[in-house]
């Protein structure tokens, strides 16, 4: 794999051969400010007036600014049901509903009711087939089927026949754990990993039947996580055993392999790697975090060949591991923390000053919190899940102070 | 685990006994809820050494403390950032017994303790010949988690913490 340092970035276009970028400097994401999925605004350059709000620990935590940070991060909602600590958050595809599991052995759907006054509601609530821990839950691309990977060391696919969720195929093979599972995004391939450090591929058949087209060994330890690339049948895994793999299909078309292993050595983790996602668009970088308290960005290239480069590696202010991160649309990256935080970067429009903290929640839960989710289409909206057994809804945007300060033609924070 | 006919470590030393320096009182394993109640009172090594030094040995029918296992020196409690750590030493450097006793420690704690604290644990710097792996599996929450659903496991934990062993 080839290191690319900071501020330069290989373009990988999604259609065709690699474009080779040469020079071209990683484009800065776009702020939110206020709006939903609307008004995207730069606020490069914005630095913190260096007073921070004490993060309250307790039942309102109130925000806290890192240094040159900007944005606020505000609890819309507290979703409480489950009766044990909940592992993993997922939105459906269009946003309509939010997905948890938990060691309840259940998984919950969630969606705010008009009847209820825009109230936060349970919607369904899928139990009774897993017998033991659920530990991700992953919705098809078209949000018709949703995935659940189980303790139990099965994995169940649940199918809405006419608003009533109903387990269609529950697929076996691991020797234990499985710990996630991910869509491909044709929504045709399901791929499931667990403690047996193997990956699982199943494809999806008439009938809502799963046949396995792969078994992927390679990993030396546990694997946390799979997930695909947004737009190719390219699989990335990450593990205990420190590493990212990626995992293509031979161009026969016959046989899965492990295309690339990223390890310390290339600019990855030197500890357990929890998760792994891709930026939902342009780019289509990759983001890792890992026990290591670090969070690395990649990029990929597309098509034949995927190659992991290290773009950015960055200590991220966890003083404990970093369990979960997520590229949200907004161009921001959310990570959650076993110091039971919910952190928010950004990447400035200078690309030389890296990624850095720009919105903070230091006690976003009271105990760890295990996933954080960027919402699909309204790009301020993240949800977290935790250990304490609550499930959160924030709305990550420009403070109001400034976006009033700039609206009056300031721009300057007020002390 | 299978059964073992022959003891990890057939001769363990056993020390006297530690007398209380003062009258710590113990808390008993409660609920969570209850544990939040009192989770502003203040902590230290002494009182998270009280709940651990009787957890039994898994071989011998002696306490953690009594074979030197834990002691109160390897206990580090930090009140204000609610970080605990707990170095054990276990009794022979290839002792297999050392996840299951890191384990009962870990369970015995989170029983007992407040929400808020964060535990690690750890064996002692150099008295184990697989320091790093099993530093590793007892620290990693997600597989301390699995193993605590397998009744097996959960079952020995219990026979520790109630002052039995194993065998």
């Amino acid at each position: 794999a080839m290191l690319s340092f900071l501020g330069r970035g290989r373009g990988g276009s999604g259609g065709g051969a690699v474009v080779e970028a040469a020079e071209a400097p990683i484009p800065s994401p776009d702020y939110l400010i206020r709006d939903h999925g609307g008004s995207d605004e730069k606020n490069s350059g914005k630095t913190s007036d260096g007073a921070a709000d004490a993060a309250a620990g307790g039942s309102s935590p109130s925000v806290s600014l890192a240094n040159g940070g900007a944005l606020e991060v505000v609890a819309v909602a507290t979703l409480a049901g489950h009766s044990d600590r909940v592992w993993c958050a997922a939105w459906e595809p269009h946003g309509r509903a939010l997905a948890t599991c938990s060691s309840d052995k259940t998984v919950r759907l969630w969606a705010p009711s008009a009847a209820a006054g825009g109230a936060w509601v349970t919607v369904a609530e899928l139990d009774s087939v897993h017998s033991r821990t659920v530990r991700s839950v992953a919705w098809s691309p078209c949000g018709r089927l949703l995935a659940t990977a189980s303790f139990d060391g099965s994995t169940a696919v649940w199918v809405s026949e006419g608003g009533e969720w109903e387990c269609a195929a529950v697929v076996e093979g691991h020797e234990n754990e499985v710990k996630g599972c991910a869509w491909s995004p044709s929504g045709t391939l399901l791929a499931t990993c667990g403690r047996d450090k193997s990956v699982w591929i199943w494809e999806l058949q008439p009938g809502n039947d799963f046949e396995c087209v792969a078994v992927l060994n390679g990993h030396t330890q546990d694997v946390k996580q799979v997930t695909w690339h947004p737009t190719e049948d390219v699989l990335l895994s990450v593990s205990y055993d420190n590493t990212i793999k990626v995992w293509e299909e031979d161009p026969g078309g016959d046989d899965w392999s492990c295309a690339q292993t990223v390890t310390a050595a290339e600019g990855g983790h030197s500890s357990t790697v929890w998760s792994v996602g891709f930026e939902p668009s342009g780019l289509r970088r990759a983001v890792t975090c890992s026990d290591d308290r670090t969070i690395a960005t990649w990029t990929a290239t597309g098509m034949q060949g995927m190659e992991l480069s290290a773009a950015a590696k960055f200590p991220c202010g966890h003083d404990r591991a970093v369990l979960s991160v997520s590229w949200g649309k907004c161009g921001l990256i959310a990570a959650a923390g076993a110091d039971n935080s919910v952190r928010v970067y950004g990447a400035a429009g200078d690309a030389a000053a890296g990624w850095h903290e720009v919105g903070t929640v230091a006690a976003a839960h009271y105990d760890d919190v295990n996933c954080v989710a960027w919402h699909p289409t309204q790009h301020d909206l993240l949800a977290s899940c935790s250990d304490d057994g609550s499930v959160k809804v924030w709305s990550v945007r420009a403070r109001v102070a400034d976006a009033h300060a700039e609206a009056h033609g300031g721009g300057r924070d007020t002390p | 685990m299978e059964p073992r006919t022959e003891l990890i470590n057939p001769a363990p030393v056993v020390h006297r006994r530690k007398t209380l320096a003062r009258g710590a009182a113990l808390r008993t394993s409660r609920t969570h809820a209850e544990a939040d109640e009192e989770a502003r009172d203040g902590f230290d090594a002494e009182e998270i050494f009280e709940h651990i030094k009787d957890i039994n040995d898994p071989e011998h029918p002696y306490s953690l403390e009594q074979l030197d296992v834990v002691s109160q020196a390897h206990v580090t409690v930090d009140d204000n950032t609610d970080r605990i750590k707990v170095a054990f030493t276990p009794t022979v450097p290839h002792c297999s017994m050392a996840t299951l006793i890191g384990l009962s420690i870990r369970v015995k704690l989170l029983r007992v303790l407040p929400r808020r604290f964060k535990v690690d644990i750890t064996v002692s710097p150099g008295s184990h010949s697989s320091e790093v792996a099993v530093n590793k599996q007892l620290n990693d929450k997600e597989r301390v988690a699995a193993a605590l659903e397998n009744p097996n496991l959960l079952e020995k934990v219990d026979l520790c913490l109630n002052g039995q062993t194993v065998m």
